[in-house]
């Protein structure tokens, strides 16, 4: 691919392929690890390479949004179960060591045939010029309001539905006389 | 000041996509890996956040907004599904007194 050299390209190239390593490192640990709390903070250790990501692309609101939501709620949310429950290696159920081999088997050969398949495309450098504020939110919050209005007020019927699912789910049942 | 350059300009856009693959391949792996249903949700999370990164990835190679619209929905769906999906463990915890997946194969016909 031809680039047109830019002053100080090596170094951003350098830190997409640290993150890179980090996130396939400890997306890595998330599945091998014994202790369910050791997954939630590689989990969450992979969130943030993710966020780094994000400001890398100029996707400002993202990064920011990324980090409010998965850090500040869904993680959160993991840890308070996993301590509700009381989980720990003692509670890890049993797997066969047989089925192990498969999964990593069978995930293994669906990224060799999704690179394979990758390698056929060709891709050409990219045409458009990039302003640097599209990430910004100003930017994303007119797109977001004109274009995509209507999706928007569909996820809040969404949010509501989950919610209410979670609080009728949660909820102990009376016990019948 | 110094002209702001994005790395998509430095990175060329396969290494993004070997990068999202390798990721969801990941959480495939824990799906299929592991029996305890929380690690199975994490593992549903790092799917959806491999796909968000390529997204984001295409959004700004073709210079394109929309994009990150999708990775915004995606977490709001995420978000969702989370909530419901640990309520559903907590329930199974309280009836079973176990996460074991394998447990919930009543619904098979």
């Amino acid at each position: 691919m031809l680039l047109a050299p830019i002053k100080g390209n090596k170094r951003m190239s350098l830190i997409f392929y640290i993150l890179a390593t980090l996130a396939v490192v400890s997306a890595l640990g998330v599945v091998f690890a014994r202790n369910p709390i050791n997954s939630v903070l590689l989990l969450i250790s992979t969130f943030l390479t993710i966020a780094g990501q994000y400001i890398l692309l100029n996707a400002q609101f993202l990064a920011v949004v990324h980090i409010i939501v998965y850090m500040g709620a869904i993680m959160v949310l993991f840890v308070f179960v996993i301590m509700l429950l009381n989980l720990n290696k003692d509670k890890e159920p049993y797997k066969k060591l047989l089925s192990k081999v498969a999964a990593v088997i069978s995930s293994g050969i669906l990224l060799l045939v999704l690179l394979a398949s990758v390698a056929k495309v060709s891709l050409a450098t990219p045409a458009a010029t990039l302003s640097p504020n599209m990430g910004l939110v100003k930017n994303i919050g007119l797109v977001l309001f004109r274009d995509y209005l209507f999706p928007f007020e569909t996820a809040s019927i969404l949010f509501l539905g989950a919610m209410v699912g979670a609080v009728v789910l949660g909820k102990r049942e009376p016990k019948k006389a | 000041m110094e002209k702001i350059i994005s790395v998509i300009q430095v990175v060329p856009i396969e290494h993004y996509i070997v990068l999202s693959l390798i990721l969801f391949c990941i959480g495939i792996m824990g799906v299929l890996f592991r029996k305890n249903a929380i690690v199975i949700l994490m593992s549903v999370e790092l799917m959806l956040n491999s796909i968000n990164l390529l997204l984001a990835a295409f959004s700004a190679y073709h210079a394109d907004p929309s994009g990150q619209i999708f990775v915004f929905f995606i977490m709001v769906v995420a978000a969702a599904e989370v909530a419901v999906g640990l309520s559903i463990l907590v329930t199974m915890k309280r009836n079973n007194d176990s996460v074991d997946i394998d447990l919930l194969n009543r619904l098979k016909g």
